[in-house]
């Protein structure tokens, strides 16, 4: 760290350092400064000129704080320290004169408009504007654009404060996005009207301090101050995303980011912000069973009484689904086990190893790829497997880093240097370890659909081997939301789920994405009517992840608690309370009444998942490299719209879905 | 006046021979290599000594500022970067030096490279001028030729490369960091400084950027000696400098001059007087466009220089294009026709400049007609404050200035003609019953 430099603002002496910008140095001291364009995550452009502070003993006029560092501030005559100044009479009236500039061109229309109540503009004009117009000349209107289905614009509301352009160019890596024309003509547009291409585009949403940009889906639904906040965690991805879900009653009217800067920054997917409108539709309700081939609504009692029978003095597995919290699956093993049956988490195939945290979740931050000179992504596709982590290796690699993949070629929005698509590349690096200079930062990112062929463990075992040999750090990238979770209290059977049909009856706990052959009874317990419910014999009605409350460890091994925001619809109730219910009638004790006795026993086995949003080391065992298979490496995310049944059941999403095949097939026709 | 002897442009009216051979016959490219062998600091304390201040407008002195450029690479390397995009409305001295004696250019290019470390020189040139640019790229291609530039420049073990850019016709292009991104391939709008181009510039390395006349003047500096040069001028003012006169004088010219020359000795002995005499001179802008105006009779006993102007008149030398406006002209009108041309050229980029220019504009436009109140002038007044100072670069100060010179020296006019418009507007309703 350099030498820090005193600098006072508003006279308070603060030291800071001195690459920091004079808007961060004003908010070490706590004085907000108002600004637009602005935003720390991205670049600096400092052409919204709301910031301006005044710099005293520098040039006489305002300067504008989010460009300046501390750095190139100037000591006053006999070296004492720059002094700047927030609330002068010349900044007050610099805001005012920006502000008053800002709002001679904008529409005004606050009450039609969706950012009302949540807009940069309202909040700092009444904080920082006067109170009076003086502009009698016509307004400019700009043409609205075309941006696909999720971000509706009004481009007449517009600032060019070009956060936008910023984003989408920065951080999701398109360029569909830009500013045209000059003066007060110049206007923000879509290159030849396309739609953004990019599944995170959704942020521009958030990051438009006007009503320029604003949710389509969400569009005149509600308004801030009806909504109720709940701070939750993300299923869609293994990332564990930090959201809010915002409810008006108990519908889930939108879904927004939080920051954390260990996981997500302050960017989700569009898969996480916008799949609400599928907790709407397709949703199981009532218990059902199936009597004469048909699904019939049942009550409650009957269908835990007919569940139990079923159940009791056969050889079960459960299966445990990919959005299914830690909570639930412990509860399932729970119950299980003590009537002889068992659980299985890796309904893929994966072949993680049980027991062993350092090989099924490594040993990698997400963070440390933030430091990371040399990224290698083996089968792995992040674009489509974790939007968000993508950013972020796109953000590392625009700052210097170099990225190697293995696996068939994809677009990941930044160049690579491909390796090869099948196992002899893999083995080929692995017998030439790395060629990385000691003081290097590397992280190996190994996706976890490389694991689901026959030979999983073996290449496995090659990744951990490199990893090893040359000292690296090493990040399995899981799909599912739940996996690492299931894992880490055991929820798998040595033999994973190739015995399956060995099984009489399968307690099918949410997992969608496996097609069970006919043959064992199957119990389905869920949220959605999807491919699970119809193969089902008895389907349990249960809550999706913004109804209950629970842990999910994400893919670097993070627990964190997951908020209830709202009542499952009808019938359907909490999982834990499903399988307690279920015990009961069994006649089988289990060491919990209350969600909170849960998390005890829960706790008091596994105490790691005490700690919530922390990261606990585990130690490093290489598993054995045996010998790899053939043929390229695949990656596991088809449609990245629709990889589980929330998703499926969303209209957009599968507007989205229809929307990326569209493209991709155009493209081939214009080729 | 300035006697033909002590003129650096010797073909400025393109009389005599414009080529190499010309150029050579009048003592350009005279034993170059000698000035470089004296070594860069001998040439930048010569040029800090000769008191040389940038002939692009803002006035910075040109010594000074070459000797912000690294000692020592830091493996980056340095660059110069003439600004040739001349398209401030009434400005058009850069364009006969180019046309017609642009070897004076070319070897303060390497003089002035050589002097700031830069092996590589790049010439921005406006889009309009055409014949400029062929005229320019001609002489290059000669001193190339000549090996006078390129590996070994003059034989003096400098390798001297020099690029002509042609720009794209916007006048922003001329603000030096806007030039830089446009030369860089970019959309042309300007940089925050700092970081200054002497640290960051043209590809992120230190660079200079330099008018033309100021380069085009180095070598005639370092060869007739920074005390030569300092001969002429006031004090903190000194040397020679082109002056475009453009309007109502009787015969418009860009002409050399020595600074600190009287404006009546400017106007009677290089231009033929004012048209219509003395008595009709209304208003003169004396540095091209975006310096505030002065009203006639404040005018007539003006000093030329840098410091009289900004300093006793309010307004400023610039690029000492002067443009001069007989009581035919109706002054608010044509400061519209200013305000028109900046909310044209502005590039967009920040608030205060995109929707103030506009603002003004239309203001004025309004003034113009006399459809306005009165309470608007100081209206107006305000927004100009607004806008200037608060902007990335000083294209917002350029399109505030003419407009507060306007109300600062012709208010009484806007009044009338508001006070007029009122009376027109009674009458026809009056008549109309």
């Amino acid at each position: 760290m350099t030498e820090l430099k005193k600098i006072i603002i508003d006279d308070q002496e603060i030291e800071v350092d001195p690459a920091m910008t004079l808007i961060q140095a004003c908010e070490l001291v706590g004085i907000e400064v108002p600004r637009f364009c602005y935003h720390e995550r991205l670049s600096i452009a400092g052409n919204c000129r709301m910031c301006l502070v005044e710099v005293v003993g520098g040039p006489p006029k305002p300067t504008a704080s989010c460009a300046m560092q501390v750095r190139d501030l100037r000591p006053g005559p006999d070296g004492q320290p720059p002094v700047v100044r927030t609330n002068s009479k010349m900044v007050k009236k610099a805001r005012e004169g920006v502000m008053e500039f800002l709002l001679i061109n904008h529409p005004l229309d606050c009450p039609i408009c969706d950012q009302g109540g949540e807009c940069d503009l309202q909040d700092q004009a009444m904080a920082f504007g006067v109170d009076f117009s003086r502009f009698k000349e016509a307004k400019r209107a700009v043409d609205d654009l075309d941006l696909g289905p999720l971000v509706s614009t009004n481009m007449t509301r517009c600032i060019s404060c070009t956060r936008c352009v910023r984003f989408t160019s920065e951080v999701a890596g398109i360029n569909q996005m830009g500013q045209t024309g000059r003066g007060e003509d110049a206007e923000i547009t879509n290159y030849l009207n396309e739609t953004l291409n990019s599944n995170l585009q959704g942020n521009i949403i958030d990051l438009c301090p006007v009503g320029a940009l604003t949710s389509k889906p969400y569009a005149f639904t509600a308004r801030p101050w009806e909504l109720s906040n709940t701070e939750t965690i993300d299923v869609m991805d293994a990332l564990g995303s930090n959201i809010r879900v915002d409810t008006k009653g108990r519908e889930v009217m939108r879904i927004l980011p939080r920051n954390h800067d260990g996981i997500n920054e302050e960017w989700i997917s569009d898969k996480t912000r916008f799949v609400w409108d599928g907790l709407r539709r397709q949703r199981l309700d009532k218990p059902y069973l199936r009597k004469d081939g048909k699904l019939v609504a049942v009550s409650w009692a009957e269908a835990l009484k007919f569940a139990s029978e079923s159940i009791s003095g056969k050889n079960v597995m459960g299966l445990v689904g990919n959005l299914t919290s830690t909570e639930t699956a412990y509860a399932l093993k729970k119950l299980l086990t003590s009537v002889g049956g068992f659980v299985e988490c890796r309904t893929d195939g994966a072949k993680l190893p049980i027991d062993n945290r350092s090989g099924y979740v490594g040993n990698a931050k997400i963070d440390d790829l933030d430091l990371a000179d040399e990224i290698f992504l083996i089968g792995s596709n992040p674009r489509d497997e974790a939007p968000v982590l993508n950013a972020r290796i796109r953000k590392v690699w625009s700052e210097g880093a170099n990225v190697y993949l293995l696996g068939p070629k994809v677009d990941l929005t930044y160049d690579y240097l491909h390796l090869g698509s099948d196992r002899s590349a893999l083995k080929k690096l692995v017998t030439s370890t790395l060629k990385v200079g000691e003081e290097k930062n590397v992280v190996v990112i190994l996706g976890v659909g490389a694991l689901t062929g026959k030979d999983g463990s073996a290449v496995l075992g090659h990744v951990m081997k490199l990893a090893s040999a040359s000292n690296c750090k090493f990040l399995l990238l899981h799909n599912a939301a739940s996996r690492v979770g299931a894992m880490d209290i055991g929820a798998a059977t040595p033999n994973g789920i190739s015995d399956l049909m060995s099984y009489e009856v399968i307690f099918n706990l949410g997992s969608d994405e496996l097609e069970i052959p006919a043959g064992p009874f199957v119990i389905y317990q869920g949220s959605h009517g999807d491919m699970g419910a119809h193969r089902a014999d008895i389907i349990l009605p249960a809550a999706a992840y913004t109804e209950e409350s629970g842990i999910f460890v994400n893919t670097e091994g993070r627990p964190q608690l997951a908020n209830r925001s709202g009542f499952a619809p009808g019938d359907a109730r909490e999982n834990w309370a499903i399988l307690r219910a279920l015990a009961q009638n069994l006649d089988v004790t289990l060491n919990f009444d209350t969600l909170a006795q849960l998390r005890e026993g829960l706790f008091s086995e596994h105490p790691h998942l005490r700690n919530i949003d922390s990261l606990s080391e585990s130690d490093w065992c290489p598993e054995l490299s045996g010998d790899l298979g053939k043929g390229d490496f695949i990656y596991p995310i088809k449609d990245f719209y629709l990889t589980n049944p929330i998703a499926r059941a969303s209209v957009l999403m599968s507007e989205l879905s229809a929307q990326v095949k569209a493209r991709n097939s155009n493209r081939i026709a214009a080729e | 006046m300035l006697s033909d002897t002590d003129r650096i442009f010797t073909n400025i009216y393109g009389m005599h021979d414009r080529t190499l051979r010309g150029a050579l016959a009048r003592g350009h490219w005279d034993d170059t290599k000698s000035i470089l062998v004296k070594g860069r600091d001998w040439i930048v304390e010569q040029m800090k000594a000769s008191g040389l201040r940038g002939r692009g407008g803002a006035g910075f002195p040109t010594g000074l500022k070459w000797s912000f450029m690294p000692k020592e690479s830091d493996g980056r390397p340095s660059y110069l970067v003439v600004n040739a995009d001349e398209s401030e409305p009434g400005t058009c001295k850069d364009r006969e030096i180019m046309r017609h004696d642009p070897h004076t250019l070319i070897e303060g290019c390497l003089i002035a490279s050589f002097a700031m470390g830069a092996n590589c020189c790049y010439i921005y040139i406006r889009g309009e001028y055409i014949r400029e640019k062929e005229m320019l790229q001609l002489a290059i291609d000669e001193a190339y030729e000549a090996g006078f530039v390129g590996k070994n420049a003059c034989n003096s073990d400098w390798d001297f490369d020099i690029f002509l850019h042609h720009g794209a016709g916007a006048y922003i292009c001329g603000e030096e960091t806007a030039l830089l991104e446009s030369l860089e391939g970019k959309k042309g709008m300007p940089r925050m400084k700092p970081p200054f181009p002497a640290g960051s510039g043209l590809y992120g390395c230190p660079t200079t950027v330099n008018n033309v006349e100021s380069i085009a003047v180095v070598p005639t500096i370092l060869r007739r000696g920074p005390d030569w040069f300092s001969g002429f001028g006031r004090s903190n003012n000194f040397g020679t400098k082109l002056f475009a006169i453009s309007g109502h004088v009787n015969n418009p010219c860009v002409v050399e001059e020595a600074m600190s020359i009287s404006f009546e000795e400017l106007i009677d002995k290089h231009c033929g007087g004012i048209r219509g005499g003395w008595k009709n001179l209304k208003a003169v802008i004396p540095g091209g466009s975006s310096v505030p105006c002065v009203r006639g009779e404040d005018m007539k006993d003006a000093i030329m220089d840098f410091d009289y102007l900004r300093n006793d008149l309010g307004s400023g030398l610039g690029t000492a294009a002067v443009i001069v406006m007989d009581s035919s002209v109706d002054i608010i009108k044509a400061i519209w026709r200013l305000s028109k041309f900046y909310k044209h050229e502005s590039c967009g980029q920040c608030t205060p400049c995109r929707e103030g220019t506009g603002w003004m504009m239309r203001v004025m436009e309004r003034l113009v007609s006399g459809d306005a109140d009165k309470e608007e002038i100081d209206m107006l007044f305000d927004v100009t404050k607004q806008v200037e100072g608060h902007t990335i670069c000083a294209l917002g100060d350029a399109a505030a200035w003419p407009i507060q010179g306007l109300i600062r020296n012709f208010r009484e006019e806007i009044e009338e003609r508001i006070i007029n418009r009122k009376m027109t507007n009674v009458n026809k309703a009056l008549a109309a019953e």
